[in-house]
């Protein structure tokens, strides 16, 4: 069975690649530039198109199908055709699947449901990244904010740290908030 | 209504038509009715068509054509919908590439007039046959579109044959502008704002509004799965109130600006606010030289009667899928059609219209003169282009 990938996001295609290649999907193709959609796609002549759904591109793909006048026309896969568990919940995750006619529903679902935990994995990840990167952000505001309190009132980095979390404490805000707050009135002051 | 509010996830793409729907979740209507709306953005009409159909989304700001097309499993599997309640009728614009527009207009041939523009991209087409030039493209944003028909209408009234004689692909409304400044599309018709953003980027030229080529074409609708509005009756009656009474705030308040910062917001429509409000009032700045176009029913979201969806309007439609071989006739299609439009839900919910419209035979408006739909092979016999019944 042949399976393309058109997706933007050439690490989330890479994640459902090789999980679509353990489960023993091994003809799979990856297509993330938008340019000749439709011809590379006729060239591989797929059995199964997985989209992701922040694609713009989707309704013109879906255009193209309907016009076209090749014999193995992939229709969007729905509620009738197969398990609605399976496609609500990769429709939720973040992808789409246009199938041609007469390929097994059990097969069709083994492939949801791996599209499934591997976009909800690729999720958790940017998550993951999302996070660390405002964690850094955030330690870098309050080693900013200590700085200016060092500098403006003379103090040492531990008593800067100790006054901040104290007014965090006492105004009920976090101290990232504090800290912002210091380094916005110090440029309004200079 | 009392204790806790309903929650509803409604799906929207983001273009000012949505407008009654957004000032109805962000402002006070929805409430009122004992709603809370979750407003969800999303990037394709095959999203919101399929993310409804499947139940993740409660109702969706809809294509009119999409809701039919939907229900009648024409290019898509079968998913019965239902409009409660009209979002906007008008709206959208055809635009040209400065080249093309000069071309069609440098010796003769009225810009303003869409049977002398026709005609006048006709002898353009002709004349590029003739030199063994590539046909023009044109786009749109879905084939079950009203930009899908007042493109064809329009072309057709030309002597152009919109499958023959150039290329018509769908693209993404933010793509528009940037293929047209590549030289990939010569023309579009698309919904506000982004004709006014390719002419304020200097690529293109508004030629004609929608509403120059059909008076009142039924534009957008909220559409919920036909089987849950009949469950839950009183949930699509609170939307339908809650959206009409959001519509008429827009349509009669003094404060613009308000409304158009409410959509401007980057998580709704997510453009400039002034943009937005030119759109609202229906003031277009149609080329970058200046050059002003006014029309009070370029969009039309609460006025005249717009709201509440009637079966000759879904009628109108089915005949324009029709005309392009987007459907075979059938009774059955036909009633199914005429179902989604359903003019019972909206009256319960806000009570029946004093005086029937006037307008309902010809429920489209064309440019070319009335063409009642009443009998749809008379209809269609009336085009010397497109199928017949």
């Amino acid at each position: 069975m042949k399976i393309v990938i058109v997706d933007e996001s050439p690490i989330r295609s890479a994640i459902l690649e090789e999980g679509l290649r353990e489960a023993g999907f091994t003809a799979v193709e990856r297509l993330s530039v938008m340019q000749n959609l439709l011809q590379r796609i006729y060239a591989i002549d797929p059995d199964v198109i997985l989209i992701d759904l922040e694609n713009p591109s989707r309704d013109a793909l879906e255009q193209m199908f309907q016009v076209s006048r090749a014999v193995r026309r992939p229709v969007a896969m729905f509620v009738d055709q197969s398990d609605t568990d399976s496609i609500r919940a990769s429709v939720d995750a973040g992808v789409s699947a246009y199938i041609v006619d007469g390929l097994k529903k059990e097969r069709i679902k083994s492939i949801l449901d791996l599209c499934v935990s591997r976009f909800n994995a690729f999720s958790h990840l940017q998550n993951e990244l999302e996070r660390a990167k405002s964690d850094l952000e955030e330690r870098k505001k309050l080693d900013r904010a200590k700085g200016l309190l060092m500098k403006a009132k003379g103090l040492s980095e531990e008593e800067a740290y100790r006054l901040m979390r104290s007014a965090a404490m006492r105004e009920n805000k976090k101290i990232a908030e504090i800290a912002q707050a210091i380094i916005t009135a110090a440029e309004l002051f200079k | 209504m009392s204790g806790a509010k309903k929650h509803l996830r409604i799906g929207f793409i983001p273009l000012v038509d949505a407008a009654a729907l957004i000032v109805a979740a962000d402002g006070r209507f929805a409430a009122d009715e004992g709603l809370d709306i979750e407003l969800v953005r999303e990037v394709s009409w095959s999203n919101i068509r399929d993310k409804l159909a499947i139940g993740l989304f409660d109702a969706a700001h809809m294509l009119a054509p999409m809701a039919i097309g939907s229900s009648l499993g024409l290019g898509q599997v079968k998913a019965p919908l239902v409009a409660p309640v009209n979002l906007a009728m008008n709206g959208n614009a055809i635009t040209l590439s400065r080249a093309l527009y000069e071309e069609l207009f440098k010796e003769k041939g009225d810009p303003a007039d869409p049977a002398s523009s026709a005609r006048a991209l006709a002898a353009a087409i002709r004349a590029r046959e003739a030199e063994g030039r590539e046909p023009l493209t044109f786009a749109m944003t879905f084939p079950f579109s009203t930009h899908n028909y007042q493109l064809r209408y329009w072309m057709a009234a030309g002597g152009i044959d919109p499958d023959r004689d150039l290329r018509l692909v769908t693209l993404p409304p933010p793509f528009m502008v940037e293929s047209m400044a590549q030289g990939q599309v010569d023309g579009f018709c698309v919904g506000a704002p982004w004709s006014s953003v390719a002419v304020d980027a200097g690529v293109g030229r508004i030629l004609h509004f929608g509403c120059e080529i059909f008076a009142r074409a039924p534009e957008k609708v909220l559409a919920m799965r036909r089987r849950d509005a009949e469950a839950a009756p009183d949930v699509a009656h609170a939307l339908a109130r809650a959206i009409a009474k959001a519509a008429s705030h827009i349509e009669t308040t003094k404060d613009q600006d308000e409304i158009a910062a409410m959509l401007a917001r980057p998580d709704r429509v997510g453009v400039d606010a002034g943009i937005i409000r030119r759109t609202l009032v229906g003031k277009l700045k149609i080329d970058a030289d200046g050059t002003m176009r006014e029309n009070a029913n370029y969009l039309v979201i609460g006025k005249a009667g717009a709201l509440r969806p009637e079966a000759a309007q879904a009628v109108w439609l089915y005949a324009q899928m029709l005309r392009w071989a987007q459907a075979d006739f059938s009774t059955v299609g036909v009633e199914e059609a005429t179902r989604v439009f359903d003019a019972d839900l909206f009256d319960a919910a806000l009570g029946a219209p004093a005086a029937k419209a006037s307008s309902d035979r010809d429920p489209g408006g064309a440019f070319d003169g009335a063409r009642p739909v009443d009998d749809l092979r008379a209809y269609l016999a009336g085009f010397a282009i497109g199928c017949k019944t």
